[in-house]
């Protein structure tokens, strides 16, 4: 159990299964990998104590499997990996796409390509978040900064892939996954949670694809009576598999109107001092700590510098972007990458606006100096 | 047509999802028609079993099934399954699959499925060869067949799945075939009862992909030819190995009902967990 309303330490990744488990996450299936591995392994603790389960399958391929059986049958379920082992639960994560399977997949990043930097930060996922798996789909992100934002993100994570009956990514890096720092847990009674709409039963056949909340379909829980199909072909309102053109194309459209029409309630950014910017920083996860620092510093300086932190990675914030950045001189986009989200930042701005990009593989971080100086040497 | 309406077994079809999609002389519907025929007998409750399979042509078969289920990916259908049975022991879960996608894709699924000894039943509609995409060998392809893959002849060695289950710890196991249909009823009513994880491999035609190409169809040839070679497992024992040359043996294989299940041990973990975080 852990202690809550005063300040106690703890890690990032400890804080991701905490708040997982105070949402009410009963199911977590993984693979053992650095630098997720503490995860797994307080979920293997605490679960049980929750009358939760906790299993180590084969291989990531079956945890996330696991994972989206679980939740079929009901439970709030969750699996945690690094980049070799996100590229391998791509397969089911399209599958929990298609078939509205809700659950939240942790990544916690290191440096790649392949088994890369084991131990080492790297922000290189965040595309591969937004289109790992194949076809067509929609993909919800969220990134936090903070142990303590860990522990909140991670409800909000469930409440969306509640909600939306959608998996959601928590994009953790291992700067914040293995950093260790004060928190103040919340009183669990204080949490919102939310938890999936259940059908009625009624006389009518049951249609568990069809959208019932917007764009959101009443799926029942396995072992409810419903006894319903669920495929990862695409299907009809009945949940049989069609090859009616037109009923496929719909369903792939609703799929990412769903995620579309709940924007504003899953998108969050954290803004600094951008009201008289001139210059902005342009960060996520733990690299944005670095950006605060340098923004703080730069304005002691007379800079007049801000921070934009999208929380939520995917959707991509356009509107928030365009909004707070588009007046600017210039942004620098500072990421433990080559320049992926670069691309999307370039892409809401247009041309009018500098973007540079401050960008680092190898496993060493982004410095508050690399970045103050890359602030001062704005034109 | 009364005789067909008053069919103890149609309860257990979604009626509007016939007629199947396999080909004409294909032993699956012999197959799923002796699962639901052991369904009836154990007297499963519809409303709280649910049925999973992978992709192929005998993963098509939860489809016609009138119980909660699940079409998977290629290969996975154990992995979701253990999700399920975690998640709600109280449920009945069985799997099916073919030979493709519980022998290859699958095989990892497989045998740690056995080793943790959880409480599903497993059958593998096993036809030798991939039907789905058209006739692709299989694991479960013997060696000199032809087929689109192996135009040359198969040079790879095909697994004994039913030892390969026992071997991974399946602690229920046993083979039949579309031709002995009493004798596949009875192991998969077996395997529903026993407490803890139940492999049947069940032994099917493909005549359109595997017997035409290989010249050993129509279908009922190929049927007969099970007849021809199959061994009742007592009767295997007092053979020599070089009489069970080309031989298939079928039967119950292994059933050891005294295995800790899973799911139970898990149980007892939780009771261990909440004892020492309350000491």
């Amino acid at each position: 159990m852990v202690k809550t309303g005063k300040g106690i330490l703890m890690q990032g990744n400890e804080a991701c299964a905490e708040g997982a488990i105070a949402c009410g996450m009963r199911f977590f299936a993984g693979y053992p990998i650095t630098p997720s591995t503490e995860i797994a392994e307080l979920c293997a603790l605490r679960l049980p104590q929750e009358g939760g389960v906790f299993i180590q399958m084969e291989d990531e391929l079956s945890s996330m499997a696991a994972v989206v059986g679980a939740s079929l049958a009901g439970a709030k379920a969750m699996t945690a990996t690094s980049g070799p082992g996100f590229s391998l639960k791509q397969e089911n994560i399209g599958f929990a796409c298609m078939a509205e399977v809700p659950c939240v997949v942790v990544n916690v990043q290191r440096v790649g390509p392949s088994t890369g930097m084991p131990t080492s930060p790297a922000q290189g996922d965040v595309m591969q978040v937004r289109w790992g798996t194949h076809g067509d789909h929609p993909m919800i992100a969220l990134c936090p900064w903070s142990v303590q934002e860990t522990y909140n993100i991670v409800i909000r994570c469930f409440n969306i892939a509640e909600t939306l009956r959608t998996p959601v990514i928590l994009l953790m890096d291992e700067i914040v996954g293995h950093l260790r720092e004060k928190v103040v847990l919340p009183d669990p009674s204080t949490l919102t949670i939310v938890s999936r709409r259940k059908p009625q039963k009624s006389s009518l056949p049951y249609l568990p694809y069809k959208p019932v909340y917007g764009d959101v379909p009443a799926i029942a829980d396995y072992g409810d009576g419903f006894r319903f199909h669920v495929t990862g072909l695409s299907h009809d309102y009945t949940g049989f598999p069609t090859n009616d053109a037109n009923v496929a194309a719909e369903e792939i459209k609703r799929l990412h109107r769903k995620v579309q029409a709940a924007r504003n309630e899953i998108t969050f950014v954290h803004k600094y001092r951008l009201e008289d910017a001139e210059i902005a920083v342009f960060a996520y996860g733990g690299v944005a700590r670095s950006a605060m620092e340098a923004v703080m510093r730069a304005r002691e300086q007379g800079i007049r510098a801000g921070l934009f932190r999208p929380i939520t990675i995917w959707p991509f914030p356009e509107e928030e972007v365009r909004q707070s950045l588009g007046a600017l001189k210039a942004v620098v986009v500072a990421e433990l990458n080559l320049g992926q989200m670069r691309l999307e930042v370039e892409r809401c701005l247009g041309k009018g606006i500098e973007v540079i990009g401050l960008n680092r593989v190898g496993g060493q971080i982004i410095t508050p100096d690399d970045i103050l100086e890359t602030l001062r040497g704005v034109k | 047509m009364a005789e067909v309406q008053n069919n103890p077994i149609l309860k257990y079809f979604r009626a509007s999802k016939l007629p199947h999609i396999w080909c004409p002389g294909c032993g699956h519907g012999i197959l799923m028609g002796a699962l639901v025929r052991a369904i009836d007998k154990v007297g499963l409750d519809q409303d709280r079993t649910v049925i999973v399979s992978g992709i192929g042509c005998s993963s098509r078969a939860p489809g016609y099934l009138n119980f909660d289920t699940l079409h998977t990916t290629h290969g996975r259908a154990l992995a979701f399954a253990t999700g399920i049975k975690l998640a709600r022991p109280e449920l009945k879960v069985i799997v099916l699959g073919g030979d493709g996608d519980i022998a290859a894709i699958g095989g990892n699924h497989l045998i740690h499925a056995c080793r943790r000894n959880i409480d599903l039943l497993l059958i593998c509609f096993n036809n030798s060869i991939y039907g789905m995409t058209s006739g692709q060998y299989s694991p479960m392809t013997p060696t000199g067949r032809l087929a689109t893959t192996a135009p040359y002849g198969n040079i790879d060695r095909p697994f004994d799945l039913c030892q390969l289950a026992a071997a991974a710890g399946a602690t229920y196991v046993g083979r039949a075939t579309s031709y002995h249909v009493t004798l596949l009823i009875e192991l998969i009513a077996k395997g529903l009862k026993h407490k803890g994880f139940a492999f049947i491999d069940a032994l099917s035609q493909c005549p359109t992909y595997y017997g035409r190409r290989n010249k050993l169809g129509p279908s009922v040839k190929m049927m007969e030819w099970f007849k021809e070679v199959c061994i009742p497992v007592g009767a295997a024992k007092k053979m020599t190995p070089e009489q069970l040359r080309d031989k298939i043996v079928i039967g119950e294989m292994v059933n050891t009902p005294d295995v800790p299940e899973y799911t139970e041990e898990y149980e007892k973990v939780k009771a261990r967990a909440k004892e020492m975080s309350a000491g």
